[in-house]
């Protein structure tokens, strides 16, 4: 199997007695688009600088691109973009001056750094502002610049600290195909943090579910579906255009079709929970009672709800063992 | 809102054959030389540096405008032992409207100083390029470093270029050829106060990293400042008044232990030890900054010192100015070395 690009290993940092990321372990393969996914204050961008080298971690080894990343920095800085959560630029400067800038210290030869620029300005999609002094940038724009910024030194790998952050919708979507697209081209890879959840499921191969400085669980958004919600049923919801009788008489036919658990009626919504994938046999049969079938919906699961089931058990192991960490939400209460 | 996607097909980030900056490929100047050349640019076109510029030309020629008015009276004083130092005669004059330009320059070399380091660290954390400038290939100590040389290399281009046109301009009116020892002399002037200046910068540098806000630092600088030009001299009296003994009771040598005692806790000060510095420098017939008894000065004849003999008598005020610019900008290299990046 090729050698992972980023390896993480045990990685742990403390600020006095709060464990900020506790006993990390990680590995992303190359061209993965990895999304480190986390509450507020998870850890995860001491993780991230401590993958540069710009802290140091309090225990075990961060390897980028073979390098260690604490006793080697420099060299994880050629080879890595990084793009932090609240990037800014000199306002003094015009755009392309600030890419050149950030090309010059990356040592790109002063005959090609204004070209290269201006392609990066192009890539980004913001040719036009190109003479603009930065002051001027609107968030959005900052935040492609910043991308533009990373991709001027041409990175193997590019880390992206909150890259939705502050972008309006139809800006984020434009951001992350962006980034997919450069990622499949070049085969780039890339480790994007944020929590906004459905977001990073648009994009990412793999997700990490990071909270209180561990990693909960990470694979696939289907694997991570599939893993946690074995024991649940599936649920399939079917509307009608009128709505049942209270006392209906063809919910025991309904449960004869076996494989069914439960039928709850609300309103012209039928919920059938059943063992197996019944959805055909469900609709033939209201098809064959005679009632008209608006609309059917299989529930799956995306990571909201992993993201939340992971998140409930970890508060709730919180709430019973009381971490020193936590004690804010305790004093706030006595108040 | 053009489709980003739509836009960058086609376009690709590798198609062209550029050399891709390797580990024993760095472009011919080093990202230390493109710091400081960025920081210079930086410098001189801000508004800040232009109106500094504009304070200190105009101290400098007015400082000029009235010593060339008085030089003649001033060569022509037969009491003066340095009447003959022609140059020396041009920055030290004065018919007591604006002080000399040397006693002006140990009050605003600190603002130029202060002006120029108070928020190097601070506001490149607030603008929030900080992070991102560390997560280039570069050193981090390269940063500091090359905010305080590319301010020294300001400084001393100022400096430089106004001694130049000093003496230039006496050349042009006065048409006297310049001794080499006032050469000497000017350019440890010019030397000294680039030193001073330094140990301001220096010391706002170390506030720039100790304080979040830009203002905070600037305030803290310039308090410091205020109290060491104002206050802590006036402190220094009020305390050793209360401190020493009758001076009637006292013997002449005990006296002048007192005095050497004062002398002493005054040059704590660098504004003290400017002063005295270039003042030694300037004025070739110091003998001596403390007291001199009547038996030290029988027999003296008044005359100027040799270039070596000042020399010797400032030298601990150079090696203390020095001194205090380096503990100050060790002090904040070693907090910035240390520090988190981001909060």
């Amino acid at each position: 199997m090729e050698k992972p690009i980023i390896e993480l290993r045990g990685l742990t940092k403390c600020y006095g007695a709060l464990k900020a990321v506790d006993d990390l372990n990680l590995t992303i393969r190359k061209g993965e688009i990895f999304g480190l996914l986390g509450p507020n204050g998870a850890g995860k961008t001491t993780t991230i600088l401590m993958m540069l080298g710009l802290t140091e971690p309090t225990a075990g080894t961060a390897m980028v691109c073979g390098y260690n990343a604490t006793t080697n920095p420099i060299a994880v800085k050629k080879k890595v973009g990084y793009m932090p959560d609240s990037v800014g630029f000199y306002d003094s400067m015009t755009a392309l001056e600030n890419l050149a800038y950030i090309g010059r210290l990356n040592g790109i030869p002063e005959s090609e750094i204004k070209d290269r620029a201006f392609e990066m300005m192009k890539i980004i999609g913001l040719a036009d502002a190109v003479d603009k002094k930065t002051s001027a940038f609107s968030r959005g724009m900052k935040q492609r610049l910043g991308l533009a910024d990373v991709l001027i030194k041409q990175p193997d790998v590019i880390i992206l600290d909150e890259p939705t952050l502050g972008i309006d919708p139809s800006g984020v979507k434009e951001f992350l195909a962006l980034i997919h697209q450069l990622s499949r081209q070049h085969g780039l890879t890339v480790l994007l943090s944020s929590h906004h959840l459905h977001q990073v499921q648009q994009v990412c191969d793999r997700v990490g579910i990071f909270v209180g400085g561990k990693m909960l669980v990470e694979g696939s958004v289907d694997k991570l579906s599939r893993n946690l919600f074995t024991n649940e049923n599936y649920v399939v919801s079917i509307t009608l255009r009128e709505a049942p009788p209270a006392r209906w008489e063809a919910e025991d036919a309904l449960r004869q079709l076996g494989n069914v658990q439960q039928i709850t009626v609300t309103d012209r919504v039928v919920e059938i929970s059943c063992l197996r994938d019944i959805t055909p046999d469900l609709v033939r049969f209201f098809v064959h009672k005679g009632l008209d079938v608006m609309g059917v919906h299989k529930k799956e699961y995306g990571l909201d709800d992993i993201y939340e089931k992971y998140f409930e058990n970890n508060l709730a192991e919180n709430n019973t063992h009381e971490k020193p960490g936590r004690t804010f939400q305790r004093s706030f209460f006595k108040k | 809102m053009k489709n980003l996607a739509v836009l960058s097909k086609g376009l690709s980030l590798k198609n062209k054959d550029y050399n891709i900056a390797s580990g024993n490929h760095v472009s011919p100047s080093g990202p230390f030389r493109v710091m400081i050349g960025k920081e210079i640019a930086d410098h001189i076109r801000s508004w800040r540096f232009i109106v500094l510029l504009l304070l200190i030309g105009l101290t400098f020629f007015g400082a000029m405008h009235i010593s060339l008015s008085n030089i003649k009276t001033a060569v022509s004083n037969i009491q003066d032992p340095d009447r003959l130092f022609l140059y020396l005669k041009l920055l030290t004059t004065t018919d007591g409207t604006l002080p000399p330009f040397h006693v002006l320059l140990s009050f605003l070399g600190p603002l130029l100083g202060i002006s120029l380091g108070f928020d190097t660290i601070n506001s490149e954390q607030n603008a929030g390029t900080l992070t991102r400038l560390m997560a280039q290939p570069v050193y981090r100590d390269n940063l500091i470093l090359s905010k305080f040389v590319s301010a020294m290399i300001i400084v001393s281009c100022l400096f430089v270029s106004l001694a130049l046109l000093m003496i230039g301009a006496g050349l042009l009116i006065t048409g006297v050829d310049i001794a080499p020892q006032e050469v000497l002399r000017i350019f440890s002037f010019i030397f000294l106060s680039i030193v001073y200046v330094g140990f301001w910068l220096s010391l706002s540098i170390l506030l720039s990293i100790r304080f979040k806000q830009t203002a905070t630092s600037a305030l803290t600088a310039i308090g410091l400042w205020l109290f060491l030009t104002v206050f802590y001299k006036l402190l220094v009296n009020l305390v050793i008044k209360a401190m020493i003994p009758d001076p009637a009771f006292l013997s002449q040598e005990q006296v002048f232990a007192y005095n050497g005692l004062m002398g002493s806790i005054l040059r704590l000060e660098p504004s003290q030890l400017y002063t005295d510095a270039t003042t030694t420098l300037l004025m070739p017939s110091v003998r001596s900054l403390g007291p001199l008894t009547v038996e030290q000065m029988a027999l003296a004849i008044p005359s100027p010192l040799p270039f070596k003999e000042s020399l010797m008598i400032i030298w601990p005020q150079l090696s203390g100015l020095l001194a205090a610019t380096v503990f100050c900008f060790a002090l904040s290299y070693y907090l910035f070395m240390r520090r988190e990046i981001r909060c």
